[in-house]
């Protein structure tokens, strides 16, 4: 007889991944660290290939501290983790995690799964967005980042939320040239949160400096700014837009767009988790409790995987969640770090809400699209083909009558437009129109693989 | 879609082809970077509607997918370029 499985698996090494493991190599524990990057740090964090110069502070900017600490307390687990870089977690079974690595299928067989999964970008489709040319905000980042490089010679930055006006500015410093920075919220609804934003302290004011800062400089802002199209023959050449009532072209060879994240939820999916819509980020979101616990015995979630709120949180949840796998092993508590750690996330709810509120996901953009437009581009589903089809009061089935969703990305990128179109076709709440059901493999992988 | 490096540049080159072609990229980019610094586009929809050059850069969106000759199919943004790599644009 086999002993019981007793392994405490961590998805994702990135903000919360990370704190996660630190606490459960304090508790005494060896978790497996599984992440599909070959380095860790998350996204927000990411680390370059080896041989990149650039000093923390031009890498992170302002939270230069936040990614030196992070990545120190990752070194200091090498060693105290069986820890897997470059390994996709591909399916979740009860007890099991199916992973990919170099090729190779393997599982990692839990007691315990916390899953810090991330968060990518949300979209918003318009026409010409699938050009090259034409990148999410976070790819963007990313571009420069990990590569050294900006996506154009003349970028526009277009979308809403913190991360549109840091990658503008972090674009404008590295020296490349920004086009405009165009928010779709208008001011009014960002200067209405400003006295609960206040409750962020630093963070506010780091966001305040990087809105300030393309005017500071000359960099062109269009706030309310409402996308029309991006043009183009083989590549981008324009944008545009309409902005204090009168429409406007934008000479420029690159968009980098991006409206808020949206949480990696597929693995949650799988290992059954139930799902409640969030009014507030408008999102169908897995169920979990503050100490990171799910409905789900041996699933914890933590971070932006979960809900988005940010690397800051992310920590902090990632902690928390592992504390909470400490104590559901009966293994002894620090219970004055736990206070601590509880405090410190409900002290930032408030502060969450108000960012939210401040950069909405434009529905109404979305719901309100050409019937041209591409939805979904992995299969090249327009949103009039969706439109046409929608007599099904649920996105599951508009996937099959459609293939809206059924591509390569599973419906990572145009299932919430998709469903603000189905709504809004429909007359019906964007809640009631459901969600695109997590399948396995979360993501492409090798036939072979499957079959195994 | 004209990729701009404009940092970390003094990295050693790394010879690769590009639809049989000989291609030159630097050490420590991604096959989505090495392509885009030869070309304009990584791959063309198989629905007709036009060149793509990825979206996410994060291995999400799919959208960068590329053969590799020995490696199959893979996302070039999550892919780092080897020397003597053959790389075919789908």
């Amino acid at each position: 007889m086999s002993a019981p499985v007793s392994t405490v698996a961590v998805v994702g090494a990135g903000p919360a991944g990370t704190r996660a493991a630190e606490v459960l190599v304090r508790a005494g524990l060896r978790p497996v660290v599984l992440d599909e990057a070959p380095d860790n740090g998350g996204r927000i964090f990411q680390r370059p290939p080896p041989g990149f110069t650039r000093p923390y502070e031009a890498l992170y900017g302002s939270v230069a501290p936040q990614a030196r600490a992070l990545h120190a307390a990752f070194d200091g687990l090498r060693g105290r983790v069986d820890y897997r870089p470059s390994t996709l977690a591909w399916h979740l079974r009860p007890g099991t995690l199916h992973t990919l690595s170099d090729g190779q299928a393997g599982q990692v067989d839990f007691a315990q799964a916390i899953l810090c999964t991330g968060a990518m970008d949300r979209v918003v489709p318009l026409p010409g967005w699938t050009r090259p040319g034409v990148t999410t905000l976070g790819g963007a980042q990313i571009a420069l980042k990990t590569q050294g490089c900006a996506i154009g010679r003349r970028v526009a930055f277009l979308g809403t939320g913190p991360l549109l006006w840091l990658v503008a500015m972090q674009y404008a410093k590295a020296g490349a040239t920004v086009a405009a920075v165009l928010d779709t919220t208008p001011l009014a609804t960002k200067a209405r949160q400003a006295p609960a934003l206040l409750a962020g302290g630093r963070a506010f004011l780091t966001g305040l400096r990087m809105m300030a800062w393309p005017r500071l400089h000359g960099v062109k802002v269009v706030e309310g700014a409402t996308p029309l199209e991006i043009t183009g023959t083989d590549g981008v050449d324009g944008l545009r837009y309409r902005g204090g009532g009168r429409e406007h072209v934008l000479a420029c060879d690159a968009v980098a767009m991006g409206w808020g994240l949206k949480p990696e939820t597929q693995l949650a999916d799988l290992a059954g988790v139930p799902f409640d819509f969030d009014l507030v980020q408008r999102l169908h979101l897995p169920r979990r409790n503050d100490a990171g616990r799910t409905p789900v015995v041996g699933i914890y979630l933590a971070g932006d995987g979960a809900r988005i709120g940010g690397a800051e949180l992310a920590e902090l949840q990632g902690a928390r969640a592992a504390w909470s796998v400490v104590e559901d092993r009966g293994l002894p508590l620090d219970l004055p770090e736990i206070a601590r750690l509880d405090r410190a996330i409900a002290a930032q709810a408030g502060f969450r809400r108000a960012l939210d509120l401040a950069f909405p996901y434009p529905h109404a953009l979305a719901a309100e699209m050409p019937d041209a437009t591409t939805l979904c581009r992995c299969e090249a589903v327009t949103a009039g083909e969706l439109r046409a089809a929608a007599a099904p009061h649920d996105l599951n089935r508009a996937k099959a009558l459609t293939r809206l969703g059924m591509g390569r990305c599973q419906g990572r990128v145009c299932g919430p437009p998709g469903a603000e179109v189905l709504a809004a076709a429909l007359g019906c709440e964007v809640s009631e129109v459901g969600r695109l059901r997590g399948q396995w493999p979360v993501k492409p992988v090798p036939l072979s693989m499957a079959a195994e | 879609m004209t990729l701009v490096r404009l940092a970390e540049t003094a990295r050693a080159r790394v010879a690769f082809t590009l639809d049989g072609a000989p291609a030159e990229a630097l050490e420590g980019d991604t096959l989505l970077t090495a392509i885009l610094a030869n070309g304009t586009h990584v791959r063309t929809s198989e629905f007709g509607d036009g060149a793509r050059a990825g979206f996410c850069w994060m291995g999400a969106c799919q959208d960068c997918g590329v053969w590799v000759v020995g490696l199959g199919r893979q996302r070039a943004c999550a892919t780092p370029v080897r020397a003597g790599m053959e790389v075919v644009r789908l």
